[in-house]
């Protein structure tokens, strides 16, 4: 699914390395979860991974499904089946929340190559889908994420990848800001995607959400690299002893 | 006093081309006093304050330069809508192309036939708003209107009206020079919704003077635009009586140069004015100037007055805002609020603005700001992660950027038409 080689990514503006030779290969149908110290790159890697300005990738590849992801605009990368659903949530004042997930979904439709979705059938899926996030009608009607709480900013990212269907999710920490039963909300929209043509990247700092989202494989990542990978044993063994340990293998 | 030799010199260029029209009863009276203050005013300069930003050359032209008619397959703004329509043609009222002047609640009729009767409601308001507005700032182009207006429209709202009166002002002659001059009075009680649009003519002069008696209301929805090479100079001129309401909206796209002025005299407590305009400017295939320059005047108590500007510029468009609130001495509990703003797509576009308030009253709330800036990258990326393409992305900004103005378009109706056809100049833009 998605295929990262010796990913090297640097600030545009600055002399700044940020990722240093990042590889990550993720099977079709696997989660994978990112851990790692604040600062180490994690959500850069996301970014990047989106195509968002302000990065240059100096050196390495990342493709989805073999197509070079790294040369695409953020709206075809985005059609051809990534999602980043973001730390955080950005306010767009004046565009509607329904207006921006259903102009979202019928110009991905439009770029596969699929007609758009009538304003009926759009409208009953929108409502389906937000009633399992506990997202009420008036959260549809407001602009997207003005005034929206953390948590609910965090519930509207899953609404729109639920929208969307991707097949590679990219949620970066989802889990923060929200509370205990937000979180079941959230990992259940999730679980409920789950399927053996998708596959989901977790960054998270806590255990608690891969409790609820069990990952096949658990990387850490520090100082721009990936530093270890293991199992789910190895997110549990970070809660109980923090990233010394790990930090202190690598030297 | 004389005038300077440049403003003399205008003048006297303007003045050659044209020629007071015949009135009969006091219409001739009236011209002829408009005509006395143009002469004392002198044609505005470079130099004239309010007209720093705004080069008035192509207005104060003794003829207009050519504007092509722009062609066009789309269907014009409000269509849709139920109206009673007037049409115009070049600046010349069109009675075959236009409806039956009939409309329960409404008296109207051309100003020509309302000018040669001796006694009339249109003598209390024509040139008469015009006449008391160019204090502190003189507005030659107006009083020149009045004195030469060759058509114009009056119209008397005497109950609630059951659909908008739509001037719709179409242009055919690429040397067409037109002067229109409407009249409105709306009466105790009665509401109104008047609605223009049309590219009107290559070289436009428009006054619309409107007078709300005490619990009035006058909505007033207009566009302006379409033609690339057009110029137009228009002013509204309105008095508000007692617990009545003014809320107008203009839309415009396109058009070299575009000088809107506006002077709403809230004279009565207790009323509300709302004027706003939403523009999109693109100087790519002709230049693109547009000016705002609204004066609001609070000469009474507790009246609440809005004006929101927003403006969209690139390839080289200038915007130009210059709004005023004036609260009077003794009108206390003034609400007023002015917001101009502009969103610059690139950096080859400006916008110019002077937001000023005078105020000389002690128990008043009010606000202004102006502010100009880029689009939000942040907000593109996150669209465009969503899947949406750039273009898409940034129309979808653009008209977010102006929702404030046209939220204040009351009827829905009219603000889903508005937006389509902002949408729809954004989407032709993209193609081209
Ligand atoms: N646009 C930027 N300008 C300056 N520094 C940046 C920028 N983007 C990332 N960085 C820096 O790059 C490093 C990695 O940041 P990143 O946000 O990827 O970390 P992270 O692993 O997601 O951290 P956290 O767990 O706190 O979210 C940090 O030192 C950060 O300050
Ligand atoms: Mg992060």
């Amino acid at each position: 699914m998605l295929e990262i080689r010796n990913l090297h990514v640097k600030l545009e503006e600055e002399d700044k390395q940020i990722l240093k030779g990042v590889d990550l290969t993720i099977e079709p149908g696997t989660v994978h979860a990112i851990m790692g110290p604040n600062g180490s790159g994690k959500s850069t890697l996301s970014y990047v991974l989106s195509g968002r300005d302000g990065y240059e990738v100096t050196e390495g590849s990342a493709s989805l499904e073999g197509q070079d992801l790294l040369s695409m605009e953020p709206e075809e990368r985005a059609a051809a089946g990534l999602f980043l659903a973001f730390q955080y949530p950005v306010e767009i004042p004046g565009v509607g929340n329904m207006t921006f997930l259903r102009t979202a979904v019928n110009a991905q439709r439009v770029a596969r190559g699929q007609d758009e979705m009538s304003a009926a059938d759009f409208l009953k899926l929108v409502r389906e889908k937000a009633k399992d996030l506990k997202i009420d009608a008036d959260m549809l009607k407001r602009p997207v994420n003005v005034g929206f709480s953390g948590g609910e900013k965090k519930r509207n990212e899953i609404l729109q990848m639920a929208m969307l269907e991707p097949k590679m999710c990219i949620l970066d920490e989802t889990d923060s800001g929200l509370d205990v039963d937000a979180m079941k909300l959230v990992s259940d929209g999730v679980n409920a995607l789950r399927d053996a043509g998708r596959s989901f990247l977790v960054i998270t700092h806590y255990q608690r959400l891969l409790d609820h989202i069990r990952p096949d494989i658990v990387h850490i990542m520090a100082n721009g690299r990936i530093i270890r990978t293991g199992g789910p044993d190895l997110a549990l063994e970070v809660e109980t002893n923090g990233y010394g340990d790990l930090l202190a293998e690598v030297g | 006093m004389a005038l300077p030799a440049a403003k003399q010199g205008a003048l006297n260029g303007r003045l050659a081309t044209l020629s007071l029209p015949e009135a009969g009863a006091w219409g001739t009276e009236a011209r002829r006093d408009a005509l006395a203050r143009l002469e004392a005013m002198g044609l505005p300069g470079r130099r004239d304050e309010y007209w720093r930003f705004t080069d008035p050359g192509l207005l104060n032209a003794a003829e207009p330069a050519t504007a092509a008619a722009f062609e066009n397959d789309e269907a014009p703004l409000f269509s849709a809508v139920d109206r009673l329509k007037l049409v115009f043609v070049d600046g010349v009222f069109s009675p075959e192309k236009s409806d039956d002047i009939a409309l329960e609640g409404l008296e109207i009729e051309r100003l020509s036939e309302a000018m040669s009767r001796d006694i009339h409601w249109v003598r209390e308001v024509y040139g008469v708003l015009e006449a008391g507005a160019h204090s502190p700032v003189p507005r030659p182009h107006a009083a020149l209107n009045t004195a030469f207006a060759r058509d114009g429209i009056c119209i008397r709202a005497t109950g609630k009206v059951s659909k908008p009166v739509s001037l719709i002002y179409l242009h055919e002659d690429a040397g067409s020079d037109a002067i229109l001059h409407h009249v409105i009075r709306v009466e105790p009680g009665a509401e109104m919704t008047l609605l223009e649009n049309g590219p009107a003519a290559a070289r436009f002069n428009k006054c619309l003077e409107v007078d709300v008696a005490d619990t009035g209301r006058f909505n007033h929805v207009r566009a302006q635009g379409r033609d690339h090479e057009r110029v137009a100079v228009t002013h509204v001129f309105a008095r508000l009586g007692a617990e009545s309401t003014f809320k107008s909206f203009t839309m415009t796209v396109n058009g070299v140069m575009t000088r809107n002025e506006a002077v709403i005299d809230l004279t009565g407590p207790d009323a509300t004015a709302h004027i706003a305009g939403a523009c999109l400017g693109d100087g790519a295939k002709a230049a693109f100037h547009h000016d705002d320059t609204v004066f609001v005047r609070h000469r009474a108590e507790n009246c609440e007055s809005r004006q929101v500007f927003k403006k969209v510029l690139r390839n080289g468009a200038t915007g130009v805002f210059q709004g005023k609130i004036l609260v009077d001495p003794g009108a206390q509990k003034t609400d007023g609020y002015q917001i101009s703003q502009s969103l610059l797509l690139d950096g080859d576009s400006q916008f110019l603005a002077k937001p000023e308030l005078e105020i000389y009253a002690d128990d008043v709330k009010c606000s202004h700001g102006s502010t100009s800036g880029a689009i939000d990258e942040t907000g593109l990326f996150y669209l465009r992660s969503r899947g949406i393409p750039e273009g898409e992305a940034t129309d979808l900004m653009v008209i977010a950027f102006l929702a404030e103005a046209i939220d204040e378009i009351e009827d829905s109706v009219l603000a889903e038409d508005v937006i389509e056809r902002l949408k729809g100049w954004l989407a032709r833009r993209r193609r081209s």
